[in-house]
């Protein structure tokens, strides 16, 4: 019935022209089939009258300027949703690449989503236990938080985001209806085999909604994935009432590949070659992890992105953590010594414990120990500098007790096995195990009472 | 009927039509099926471009765009307080009730409630000759504002009908006057006004009061005045957004207009949350009932972005000119900048820094200078205060938007990433930031507060930097080598840093602090630095000071005295004094 286009008027890496269009709409879907036999995907960035830019998610070999036929669809990006998707592997837009059958059916959802009301939204308050001290303790995941692990390559944030599926879904809320959504872009083989394993061996799989963009995949395809895995994320949570984990790995991929799109656009570049719009489009994604009021689902985010060498102020980096509620950061000083998981805990931050910890939460001393561990710790840094300069020898008595704590803490506190889980209260009595290193003067951030309370405690080996 | 054209071109945000229907700059359309809000850039004689405010998906060519005839405007009139509205004043609580928790599109709705019957007193006679600005009517909008409900400011005339008090909705005729050009002209509490228009006033006054925020280090340190502008530029995670949270919760405003800027959505709830909850000291009435919140978060249309800075602060302006004093918290200027980049990449503009538009420097200065005291059109005397929070890229201060923010604003206030990682709030740096209103509020100070507070503050800011040049020293060759008065130094800025700066937020007594509490605990604070001078002076070593907590216990008296017993304070200055005289006794 529709009109097919034959040929199209120019070529320029994913970004496609046809000429003679009617009735094209901004952002609408097209079908290019190559030779009559390849079908290909793409979509409306630019229109003109009736000249329509159009960018193919899939590669461009065989693609001539006279050996296509064009097929104006009628509607945006949309997947196809339904509950069967639990425990199914698409590739990056939303097609089974599992070997088995597609997915039918009538509810249809267009992947760029729409923004979540403020009105609308539940302010996330309830805590999710990781059982990684320094993830509980010091930088709370709660529950419709998007929280990004900021990591390099060769550092394990892999491991560490495995740990926190095992540890999190499987932990006391065994019981609730929760899932996975697993959505990787340009990773490699190794690190998607690496999950699918985790997620078998910790009995999770038929729970896992699993989205593959590989290395050696189309580029473009990249830019989908992300959207098509977190409106399948909103469909299970918000209709189907579900807790819903995704990881999104590898952010960095993600915009590298959107600057690549950008500039075979010829747009005008900001910072580091990255479009303008790096921001509002690396929002459109974290944006969509929250609670919606009056709906037992939630959809809680943890991307991971590797800082192109360590580089904190890299903008990829920079503007994710302008938009997520915190950021996990590893750090390979850690990594070196032999510590795991090498949470650098400084720039580390989570920005809704605040309310998600405390009495009724957590314990009433948590926020508190929490400052104090983070100042005390900031004071390690100060005293390693100057042991540094002039030799631990010459320290004083107090920076010897600092230099002393900063090995506990890392040691003890941070570093902790990759089975091991621990309670709440096991994570915060360590806290102040390592605090009593210190004396109860240098204690300056710890409400009187509490200090008294927690400090005083155990001290005689009780 | 109005002018019509159709559209050519698209590309995201930003339509071209092809000719010119006979639209002018700046006038709001609507476009396409959905009448999507759009509003007229740029205009050639071939081409005619357009911003869309909403999501342009599944636009076609040759779909109508129509014009309305008037600029981009917001509706001012009883309602805006206590509610919360998207970047041009559509109110998110009623696009909720029509599409769900999504935000839909091309979802027609009235920026105020039209049906709401508001009490309304009259204050105009028949006969009464009235000018712009001049009160016709006073209405309780939220139990602690009485809206004032105003001549628009370019009307002017003789009152020959008023109608008597009662309970009217916000188009009711209340007031008809007979213009001096012979026309008749109704007034009701509506007025528009055009957001990119700033509204007028009689004179500006120059700043000397200060807006009391409660935070010991802007108040004492950094003040802002009333009507004065602030920048807060800070990486992620160093605390803009709290210490916006703090000075729109505990600020002495009459008026809060908040505007989330391309900002996180779930802190846009948390506002809308807690300043439900909290309870305004002065008025005993929910913080709510004295602010207007504006949303534009970063999934948001970019170019509603762009228009909700303009919005935020014509809303602040219509509160002053009823003789309100407004605070605007903008949250985040660079945001709003970076919708201006996107939209100048998209109109393929020649980009000056880092791909910022040229003219980002025009723009911030004509945003920042819609703030002052004024004295309005009606006699009273209003002022529009504006904080706006940058987020320079890598945290790195040199960056386009904080180079030119710097330019225009007098007050700084610079987060410092090393202070957040060490977990001390507000982590706004002594040495960094500044604040040129300080010498216009002294005679505020001296007057309101205590004749030695300047001194005291000049004091406490002599010895920090004091102690960061002898940081300097320390890194070298450590604390040990310094001579005692050195010592003393580093202690007491201890005491000042720790016992003064440092402000928590999530404690009672601690969030906001009274100014005359402020200036004891300096006082304090000093007599303690004084005492203990005369004791080094005697030769004394430093050791022998630390010998009891009393250093301790000053420290924690923003913790231990509570805000209304200040007389709790002359304790301190015994603890002192038996403390300098069992020292004496001991080594004398």
């Amino acid at each position: 019935m529709s009109i097919e286009y034959l040929g199209l008027s120019e070529i320029n890496g994913p970004l496609v022209v046809l000429e003679g269009v009617e009735d094209a709409s901004f952002e609408e879907i097209v079908e290019i089939t190559v030779n009559g036999r390849d079908k290909k995907i793409g979509r409306i960035i630019e229109l003109y009258g009736d000249k329509a830019i159009i960018q193919v998610f899939e590669g461009m070999e065989n693609v001539s300027l006279d050996n296509t036929h064009t097929v104006l669809t009628g509607h945006p990006m949309e997947i196809g949703l339904s509950p069967k998707m639990l425990g199914r592997t698409f590739n990056g837009i939303g097609k089974p690449v599992d070997g088995l059958e597609e997915i039918h059916s009538d509810l249809r959802r267009n992947v760029n989503g729409l923004p979540l009301n403020p009105v609308t939204r539940e302010y996330p308050r309830n805590y999710i236990r990781t059982g990684i001290s320094a993830i509980d303790c010091l930088t709370t995941l709660i529950r419709g938080q998007k929280l990004p692990i900021f990591s390099g390559n060769g550092l394990p944030h892999d491991r560490l985001a495995a740990q926190i599926v095992r540890q999190a879904s499987l932990g006391e809320g065994s019981g609730e209806n929760f899932a996975i959504v697993f959505a990787a872009m340009g990773v490699t083989h190794d690190v998607s085999q690496f999950f699918t394993r985790t997620f078998e061996e910790s009995g999770v799989s038929d729970h896992v909604v699993t989205f593959l963009n590989l290395a050696n995949d189309p580029v473009v395809e990249r830019l989908i994935t992300p959207k098509v895995a977190l409106t399948t994320a909103e469909y299970l949570a918000f209709e189907l009432n579900m807790h819903i984990l995704v990881i999104l790995t590898d952010m960095t991929s993600y915009a590298e590949a959107l600057r690549e799109v950008s500039s075979s656009k010829g747009e005008i570049p900001s910072r580091k070659g990255f479009p303008g719009y790096l921001y509002s489009d690396l929002a459109s994604i974290y944006e969509r992890a929250g609670i919606v009021a009056g709906v037992d689902g939630s959809v809680t985010q943890i991307p991971i992105l590797t800082m192109p060498n360590d580089d904190i102020t890299h903008p990829i980096p920079d503007l994710t953590g302008y938009i997520t509620e915190g950021q996990i950061v590893l750090d390979r000083y850690l990594h070196g010594q032999s510590v795991y998981p090498p949470i650098s805990v400084l720039p580390s931050l989570s920005r809704l414990m605040k309310d998600g910890i405390g009495a009724g939460y957590t314990r009433e001393d948590h926020q508190d120990l929490a400052n104090q561990l983070f100042s005390a710790y900031a004071k390690v840094s100060d005293a390693r500098a100057l042991a540094s300069v002039i030799g631990e020898d010459e320290l004083s008595p107090i920076d010897k007790k600092y230099l002393e704590f900063g090995r506990q803490f890392e040691g003890q506190f941070v570093g902790q096995g990759e089975e091991e889980n621990r309670t709440i209260e096991e994570t915060l009595d360590l806290g102040w195990k390592l605090l009593r290193i210190l004396p109860k003067t240098e204690l300056d951030r710890v409400d009187t009472k509490l200090l008294d309370k927690y400090y005083d405690l155990h001290q005689d080996g009780r | 009927m109005n002018k019509t054209g159709t559209i050519h071109g698209i590309n995201g945000p930003v339509i071209y039509l092809k000719g010119n229907p006979g639209f002018a700059m700046s006038e709001m359309v609507y476009v396409g099926k959905e009448r999507l809000v759009g509003e007229v850039i740029r205009l050639t004689s071939d081409t005619t471009t357009i911003q869309v405010f909403e999501e342009t998906t599944g636009l076609r060519p040759g779909e109508l765009v129509e014009g309305s005839g008037a600029s981009l405007s917001v509706t001012l009139a009883p309602g805006i307080l206590n509610n919360i509205f998207d970047g041009i004043e559509r109110p998110l609580g009623q696009i909720a009730e029509r599409s769900g928790a999504y935000i839909g599109r091309g979802v027609n709705v009235d920026a105020l409630d039209t049906e709401k019957r508001w009490d309304a007193h009259i204050t105009v006679k028949e006969g009464e000759q009235v000018y712009g600005g001049t009160i016709i009517a006073e209405v309780p909008e939220t139990p602690s504002i009485v809206h004032k409900v105003m001549v628009p400011p370019d009307v002017s005339g003789q009152v020959i009908s008023v109608v008597p008090d009662g309970s009217y909705t916000i188009n009711d005729v209340l007031v008809t006057l007979n213009c001096p050009d012979g026309t008749q002209r109704d007034l009701t509490m509506t007025q528009k006004w055009p957001i990119r228009v700033p509204r007028p006033t009689a004179k500006r006054y120059p700043c000397t009061m200060p807006l009391v925020t409660g935070q010991r280090i802007l108040d004492t340190l950094f003040p802002i005045a009333k009507g004065g502008t602030a920048a807060i530029p800070g990486g992620f995670g160093t605390g803009k957004t709290m210490t916006q949270h703090q000075i729109a919760k505990w600020s002495d405003a009459n008026i809060i207009i908040y505007i989330g800027c391309g900002e996180r959505g779930n802190e846009m709830t948390q506002v809308l949350e807690d300043f439900s909850k909290l309870t305004d000291p002065k008025t005993g009435q929910p913080l709510m009932a004295r602010t207007a919140l504006i949303a534009n978060t970063s999934n948001m249309p970019v170019a509603a972005r762009e228009a909700s800075i303009y919005t935020g602060v014509t809303l602040a302006e219509y509160y002053r000119d009823m003789g309100y004093h407004v605070a605007i918290m903008a949250d985040s200027t660079s945001r709003w900048a970076e919708a201006l980049r996107e939209l100048s990449g998209r109109l393929e503009e020649m980009p000056a820094e880092e791909g910022f538009p040229a003219y980002l420097a025009s723009r911030l200065s004509a945003f920042y200078e819609r703030a002052g005291i004024m004295q309005t059109l009606n006699g009273n005397e209003g002022s529009v205060s504006i904080i706006g929070a940058v987020s320079p890229q890598g945290g790195d201060f040199s960056e386009p938007v904080t180079q030119n923010t710097k330019r225009f604003v007098r007050c700084f206030w610079g987060l410092d990433k090393s202070l957040a990682y060490a977990r001390h709030f507000p982590a706004i740096h002594w040495l960094t930031s500044y604040s040129e209103y300080m010498s216009d509020l002294s005679a505020w100070y001296t007057k309101n507060v205590d004749k030695n507070f300047i001194n005291y503050r000049n004091q406490i800011v002599s010895l920090l930097n004091q102690e960061s040049s002898l940081m300097e020293i320390v890194k070298l060759i450590g604390s040990d080598v310094l001579p005692d008065d050195q010592k003393l130094v580093m202690e007491i800025s201890r005491v000042i840093r720790l016992g003064f700066l440092q402000q928590n937020a999530f404690h009672q007594e601690d969030t906001c602090v009274p100014l005359q509490k402020q200036f004891k605990m300096m006082e304090t604070i000093l007599y303690l630095y004084s005492r203990c001078k005369s004791l080094i002076s005697m030769n004394m070593p430093v050791s022998i000071l630390k010998t009891e907590d009393i250093f301790e216990k000053i420290i924690a008296i923003k913790y231990d005295v509570p805000n209304d017993k200040l007389e709790l304070f002359d304790d301190y200055k015994k603890a002192i004094d038996q403390f300098y005289d069992r020292i004496m006794e001991k080594n004398a």
